[in-house]
């Protein structure tokens, strides 16, 4: 793998827009992508005249229940006659979005994107669960009838057995958090709650309790990506994309390692050597490492190589990536405390990281200085990586 | 950015929507389980685990692949692999696939089959996803985790050609 790093154009996120991240939304897909668009662009000081290209990303189509989603929300995101590309890998899609809006500019073939991720998971029920069901193998996979939860209790076990991790050290990074999601504004649900509460919420495949879990969530978030030029013109403080990532495991997730995420190590080193970033432990100053589970983060922290494998839960417990440590991860809250709309949640990270670095985070802003970002998100059967650096 | 847009709904008050459509999809598949996987299911029925291997690098797939991924050529030779591993990792399920509480929890996880050609601690291994036949306690405790186990089958006159010929792991005694 040697990515090229010599990019036409240098790429800036000079825009950002939000929703609220909620349970059950009464607008439609469409009207969530709106709002977060319009108010992307506003904030950017622009108007949907002035985009060029635009890329939206949505989870399976499953959940939304409608197909052809990235067509269906294509005017809400400010798509029609322009050209317009929905990428997906899952639950990647969050990071894989922005990702692919850094190779619209950087190949020079348009200079203003508008970048959104939508989804809305409330329509399918009693429960959204039963879709992922057809994420499964049909023929050695399902006949078992596996509840999603399995493959990430099954990888969970595996890291507290081979990093002598236990259950109350894992769940500080939901207290964590849950904790950190009390200063956004979109938080889902945001609470002060203590490791106990973790250990005793409902039990639904050992050793995932429901607060190990992040919530079902409606919501949608946008970003403005330019080029250099651009960006200079519409502020003086742009955040720079310095480097992107992303490569794919193969479907066999039960002939590897679980302990472990090489899926998004490799999809890292891409992205650090495109940034220039050799000891990102030290480079780094602030961090979204994506979790939809709380021993994912930590996972994450690993696989970004933001600590030694094994080593991401005793720093935890040390508070070393709180809002105030060495190395603040999560500081938006995460999709533990704001929501996981699934693609729109990673989106939302990178978001949170582009208001970390111009110091617009309010409550939220971590306490030392910030230069350089990571954000990544993971998709699939333990599958896809994708990552993105970023600076100011 | 105090207030973002967004109106949430309460539960009670999303099934009585203006406008509010119940639609259930009714699309049945068929799928094809491909040649090479369906001999594993017919190996399963004779009561074998098959595997094969790659001509250029020598790993043995199981399941097996009708190519490898890595040298991306024809896998070629069907090796009959060792019916014993190592539980990899393992789980206690109290929910369904549909989210409902289980009566009597089922323990899942991945078996390390005992393939010739993997180093000890390589990342990658052949090994099968299924049900495992032991105390939900062991795995709590952690002895579950590098546990010696073997394959239990379903009677002969039962097996279909099917994942499920296997019963499930049972520890080996």
């Amino acid at each position: 793998m040697r990515p090229n790093i010599f990019v036409k154009d240098r790429v800036a996120i000079v825009g950002a827009g939000i929703t609220k991240f909620m349970r059950r939304s009464l607008e439609t897909p469409r009207e969530l992508a709106w709002e977060a668009a319009s108010q992307a662009l506003e904030s950017a000081g622009l108007t949907l005249k002035d985009i060029d290209c635009v890329v939206t990303g949505s989870a399976p189509d499953t959940f939304d229940g409608v197909h052809f989603k990235g067509e269906y929300i294509a005017d809400g995101s400010g798509g029609i006659s322009k050209p317009i590309t929905r990428v997906y890998v899952g639950g990647g899609t969050g990071v894989f979005i922005p990702d692919a809006g850094f190779w619209h500019v950087a190949s020079g073939l348009c200079k203003k994107v508008l970048v959104l991720g939508e989804e809305k998971m409330s329509p399918a029920h009693p429960h959204p669960q039963y879709v992922f069901k057809y994420i499964w193998d049909p023929i050695l996979e399902r006949p078992l009838e596996p509840n999603l939860i399995w493959i990430f209790a099954m990888e969970m076990r595996r890291y507290m057995a081979k990093c002598g991790a236990q259950k109350e050290d894992i769940a500080l990074v939901s207290v964590k958090n849950k904790r950190n999601a009390l200063d956004h504004p979109s938080a889902l649900i945001p609470a002060n709650i203590t490791v106990e509460d973790v250990l005793n919420s409902e039990l639904l495949v050992w050793p995932v309790n429901l607060l190990d879990i992040s919530p079902v969530t409606d919501g949608a978030v946008a970003l403005v990506m330019t080029s250099e030029d651009v960006a200079r013109r519409l502020t003086d403080t742009p955040v720079w994309v310095d480097g992107i990532g992303f490569t794919l495991e193969n479907q066999h997730w039960y002939n590897r390692e679980l302990s472990f995420p090489r899926y998004l190590n490799y999809a890292a080193r891409m992205a650090y050597k495109m940034a220039g970033i050799e000891r990102p432990w030290k480079e780094i100053d602030v961090a979204e490492p994506y979790d939809p589970f709380d021993y994912k983060e930590l996972h994450h922290i690993e696989g970004l190589m933001l600590a030694r494998p094994c080593e991401a839960w005793k720093l935890v417990k040390e508070g070393y990536f709180n809002r105030d440590g060495e190395l603040p991860t999560s500081p938006s809250g995460g999709l533990l405390g704001v929501g996981n709309p699934i693609a729109a949640a990673g989106v939302m990270k990178v978001a949170e990281l582009y208001w970390q670095l111009r110091y617009e985070a309010g409550k939220r802003q971590v306490k030392k200085a910030v230069h350089k970002a990571v954000a990544n998100a993971w998709g699939d059967l333990m599958q896809a990586g994708t990552v993105i650096v970023l600076s100011n | 950015m105090e207030e973002v847009p967004g109106i949430g709904l309460k539960s009670s008050e999303m099934y009585s929507l203006i406008g509010l459509l119940e639609d259930r999809p009714k699309a049945r598949y068929d799928f094809s389980a491909g040649p090479t996987v369906s001999k594993f299911l017919l190996g399963l029925k004779e009561g074998k685990i098959l595997g094969k291997k790659c001509p250029r690098c020598g790993r043995i797939f199981v399941p097996p692949r009708s190519y490898c991924e890595w040298c991306h050529v024809a896998t070629s030779e069907w090796v009959e692999v060792p019916q014993t591993g190592i539980i990899h990792t393992a789980v206690v399920s109290y929910i369904s696939a549909k989210r409902q509480r289980l009566e009597k929890p089922e323990v899942v996880g991945i078996v390390r089959l005992d393939v010739p050609g993997y180093r000890d601690k390589e990342y990658e291994f052949a090994g099968l996803f299924h049900r495992i036949c032991i105390d939900p306690k062991l795995v709590v405790t952690g002895e579950a985790i590098g546990m010696r186990v073997k394959v239990r089958w379903k009677p002969k006159e039962e097996r279909k050609a099917s994942i499920l010929d296997i019963e499930c792991f049972e520890p080996v005694r």
